[in-house]
């Protein structure tokens, strides 16, 4: 176990530690406190390493994690593992916009709320968010899965292709061309399994789905002469 | 970019470090902003009927004084003996025995060449071009104390870095504005008001919002009220601070472009655009912090 105090160390020494690690190192452990709101803490990592964070975080937090397990017992600013690649973001209290935006892979647990722009753009992150998200979740998500077991905001899924949605709560409103769709024994299934993973405690069988109407990103013949 | 903060007193053995509290987290916002920095500060009121006002020497050179003497003997002379004057470099902060409307009249009329920052019975502002920790250190502001306050720090995008176009900007007796965005409808909303009646100093977007809430607040308005036909009337990217007399409102533009957080305890109600300026205060660690919803007008008062 190694310890930053970032008090007395900055954020580049640490990143700078944590990056000396390469894909094949293993096991790690890293202890971070004082993060005090510091911006792009941890972002980067390509190791399985285990870090965990005691504090509030700002932005980027995690940002394009590869492999590694990265914990903060805060709250997160701005972009908390934007473009995840693989590895696990845990985050015990709330984040702010576009947490998990543009995640290729792996998953992201917000045990609080996320606001704004949660999974914007996703394309193949699975985000299990224990509280509400706010406006426009999962715009334009391509791939994953985005689980909510509280509220949605308005507009969710707006130009959403082909991830899916799962909320517990109510949504405020759909976006374009997204639409409830059935929540068969399979999804309950891969959901149960996803909940699991990232240690929320809900019932599958509350949750209902959404996902791609497919009408606006498949060519219609009809429209042909638009063109 | 531009940084906001703002600060308000919960527990009164503390409001004697209010300055000492909000320097460090405006400081924070420097990256943000760090071509101008204002403070707005509520603290020592002035009697009932009695009028306190800040004024800016903007047209300074280097090196050079405005002679607060000779104002202080001009006013003494039109207000009578007890008016007063305090200095801060090219700020001063007036008392005067009069109603806030007749000292403005005054003002507009004799001295032109001043620029008036804030009246009413408790606000002082402060602000100028350079970097935070300067601008704090030129004013002293962090041995000021008070109830509450809020700070800026400007990168600019719409208009001149200059000492006028610093915020916060104010929109009438006791109130002021920060803000950190960019409207669109600006010259349009400049335009519409300035038929009404409403006078501005520079091509600034955010003296038109403050001149936006002003025109409203004398419409009848409450301060809620002029925030909720804000959201209406003002086209662009916001989030807005404003600091009146028993407190300050935060509202974010309804699409939420721009940050902000809050953060509470039993001694304080802080704002930031981000949490590493509030991280500054005692208790932030175990503080309530949330992120204050779009379109949603949030008002802390003293009750």
């Amino acid at each position: 176990m190694r310890e930053f105090d970032l008090r007395e160390q900055t954020v580049r020494d640490l990143n700078a530690q944590l990056h000396s690690h390469h894909g094949s190192d293993a096991g790690d452990q890293y202890r971070v406190s004082h993060p005090n709101g510091a911006h792009a803490v941890a972002a980067g990592i390509d190791a399985p390493l285990k870090v965990d964070i005691d504090g509030h975080v700002g932005y980027y937090c995690a940002g394009m994690n590869k492999h590694a397990s990265v914990r903060i017992s805060g709250t997160a600013g701005s972009g908390l593992a934007e473009n995840i690649m693989s590895g696990t973001v845990h985050l015990r209290g709330n984040a702010s916009q576009y947490a998990a935006a543009s995640g290729h892979g792996g998953l992201v647990v917000i045990e609080g709320d996320a606001s704004a722009r949660c999974g914007i753009s996703m394309k193949g992150v699975d985000i299990v968010v224990g509280g509400s998200v706010g406006h426009m979740a999962a715009f334009m998500a391509q791939a994953g899965n985005l689980v909510i077991c509280g509220d949605a905001g308005h507009h969710l899924g707006d130009s959403i292709y082909e991830a899916r949605l799962f909320v517990r709560g109510s949504v405020a409103s759909l976006g374009a061309d997204c639409v409830e769709k059935e929540m068969t024994d399979q999804h309950r299934e891969m959901l149960r399994k996803l909940l699991e993973r990232a240690g929320i405690d809900a019932d599958p069988d509350e949750f209902r789905r959404y996902g791609s109407a497919r009408n606006l990103y498949h060519f219609n013949i009809d429209h042909a002469d638009a063109y | 970019m531009c940084g906001i903060v703002g600060l308000f007193i919960k527990r009164p053995a503390l409001e004697a470090r209010l300055g000492a509290l909000l320097a460090p987290m405006l400081v924070e916002m420097s990256e943000r902003g760090p071509d101008s920095a204002g403070i707005a500060i509520y603290r020592d009121p002035v009697a009932e009927g009695n009028t306190k006002l800040t004024v800016l020497a903007t047209q300074l050179a280097a090196g050079e004084s405005y002679d607060w003497r000779a104002l202080t003997a001009a006013l003494r002379a039109a207000f009578g003996g007890i008016a007063a004057l305090a200095e801060y470099d090219n700020h001063a902060v007036i008392r005067l025995p009069a109603p806030a409307a007749d000292c403005v009249a005054w003002f507009n009329r004799e001295h032109p060449e001043l620029l008036l920052t804030s009246s009413g019975g408790v606000i002082e502002t402060f602000k100028d071009v350079g970097l935070p920790a300067a601008v704090l250190a030129r004013y002293g502001i962090a041995g000021m104390g008070g109830s509450h306050a809020l700070g800026h720090t400007r990168m600019a995008t719409e208009s001149a870095v200059t000492i006028a176009g610093s915020h916060p900007f104010s929109t009438g007796d006791d109130l002021c504005l920060v803000h950190n965005g960019s409207l669109s409808n600006h010259n349009d909303l400049r335009r519409s008001l300035q038929r009404r009646g409403v006078q501005f100093r520079t091509e600034n977007d955010s003296e038109v919002a403050a001149g936006y809430l002003g025109w409203r607040l004398r419409e009848g308005d409450s301060l809620k009220q002029a925030l909720e036909h804000g959201i209406r009337d003002m086209d662009g990217f916001y989030t807005f601070a404003v600091g009146s007399r028993d407190g300050f409102a935060v509202l974010r533009d309804p699409i939420g472009c721009k940050p902000a957080v809050m953060a509470e305890t039993d001694d304080w109600v802080a704002m930031s655009s981000e949490f590493r300026a509030i991280a500054t205060l005692p208790g932030a660690d175990d503080a309530r912090i949330w992120e204050p919803e779009p379109g949603v007008i949030y008002n802390w008062e003293r009750g």
